[in-house]
């Protein structure tokens, strides 16, 4: 079977695969794997767009894209990179056909019922809520979680722990834990495919 | 436009990076929701065998190709740990209920995602509410600031101690999660959405 056409990899081989992408980041390029930095100059641009005046007041999107006067590139290295996420994600769900048009996912439903305007509002707040947190502690799961990681670094280790441990008691708050061993129940096939 | 775009070869380079990115991210799963929400409920371990496995071999040919004395730069971020702890805990609030980080959110747009789109917008959105707090928030938790610390300089241990601590703590991690009964080693998780 055509290793391209496999709805999924292993998770370690996808890892590896991310590992050696950073390798030639850093070693070829000299840039490091992220992606919140260019949420950061999208809203800037918007911004520059809608209300020059405020953009250039602001110092941190100024660090970012600079001012009308004196401006930096918007679609950057990174900006590029986010761009070209979507596209590779598009082919690899081609090759497989595994495509999924996935509009309220199953474990969201489950908990609060397939209502689209409650998933669409959620989603938009968690995103937010996540990006807030990304551009206070300086990164994301890519810039932080796996470039920084891999770097050793303090900054990122603290926000990889700090990060998990309330991912995961918000995950529990929100999506309530059902009684019993969760992997038991996944072995006896209770929790099927969704 | 020219102020606008950064040079070709940087662009052709991040979009080369992208894609090889992207397209990993799809085939791991992890651009699905109910991956990323059932890492953080302990039902799919996807995101963290992904996750340790990247730092691990990423570590270990980054340090070591600078150990052959390549010139390679690195890019540590600065630790000033309130930000960073405070940050991190609003972001895990923020992705257990977006159920994606901005890396794999937009990836999610490719693989067919609809409320992914949502999840993207409220990111820009959190950027632009970032950028007005961001002096304020310097103000309040900007300090201690630590500058470029990593595990290894503030223990005053070689980088390789802490990577074979961390290769090693990933390895019984993956072989408790391997041996669990009735799994093929490396196999997908069970869940797949």
């Amino acid at each position: 079977m055509n290793v391209l056409r496999m709805g999924r990899w292993s998770p370690y081989a996808v890892g590896a695969g991310i590992g050696a992408l950073s390798w030639a980041t850093f070693a070829l390029m000299h840039k490091a794997l992220g992606t919140s930095t260019t949420m950061v100059c999208a809203a800037g641009a918007i911004e520059r767009a809608v209300a020059p005046g405020h953009a250039d007041s602001n110092a941190y999107l100024a660090k970012q894209i600079g001012t009308v006067e004196a401006p930096k590139a918007i679609v950057d290295w990174q900006f590029a990179l986010v761009i070209m996420l979507a596209v590779g994600a598009f082919i690899a769900a081609r090759l497989a056909r595994s495509t999924f048009k996935e509009v309220v996912p199953e474990v969201w439903s489950r908990r609060f019922g397939d209502g689209r305007l409650l998933r669409f509002s959620a989603a938009f707040i968690g995103g937010m809520v996540l990006l807030f947190g990304a551009r206070m502690a300086g990164g994301c799961t890519s810039g932080h979680g796996i470039s920084g990681g891999l770097q050793l670094a303090v900054s990122s280790w603290t926000f990889f722990g700090a990060m998990f441990v309330s991912g995961v008691a918000t995950a529990m708050l929100v999506y309530g834990r059902r009684s019993g061993n969760a992997i038991d129940r996944i072995n006896d096939g209770e929790v099927t495919n969704g | 436009m020219g102020e606008i775009f950064a040079g070709p070869t940087e662009l052709a380079l991040g979009a080369a990076t992208g894609l090889v990115f992207g397209f990993l991210l799809q085939k791991g799963g992890v651009t699905r929701f109910n991956v990323i929400v059932n890492q953080f409920l302990f039902r799919d371990f996807t995101v963290l065998k992904v996750m340790l496995t990247a730092i691990v071999v990423g570590a270990v040919g980054i340090y070591g190709m600078r150990a052959m004395g390549m010139d390679i730069p690195m890019h540590i971020k600065s630790a000033t740990i309130w930000m960073n702890a405070v940050g991190g805990l609003i972001f895990g609030i923020g992705m257990a209920i977006a159920g994606y980080c901005p890396g794999t959110g937009v990836a999610a747009l490719g693989d067919g995602s609809r409320h992914a789109w949502f999840a993207v917008l409220g990111m820009v959105a959190g950027a632009a509410v970032y950028a007005e707090l961001d002096p304020w928030v310097k103000s309040v938790l900007g300090s201690p600031d630590l500058g470029k610390a990593t595990l290894a300089s503030v223990t005053h241990l070689s980088v390789w101690v802490w990577i074979a601590a961390l290769a090693a703590v990933a390895g019984i991690v993956f072989a408790v999660l391997e041996l669990r009964p009735g799994r093929r080693i490396g196999e997908a998780e069970p869940r797949t959405a």
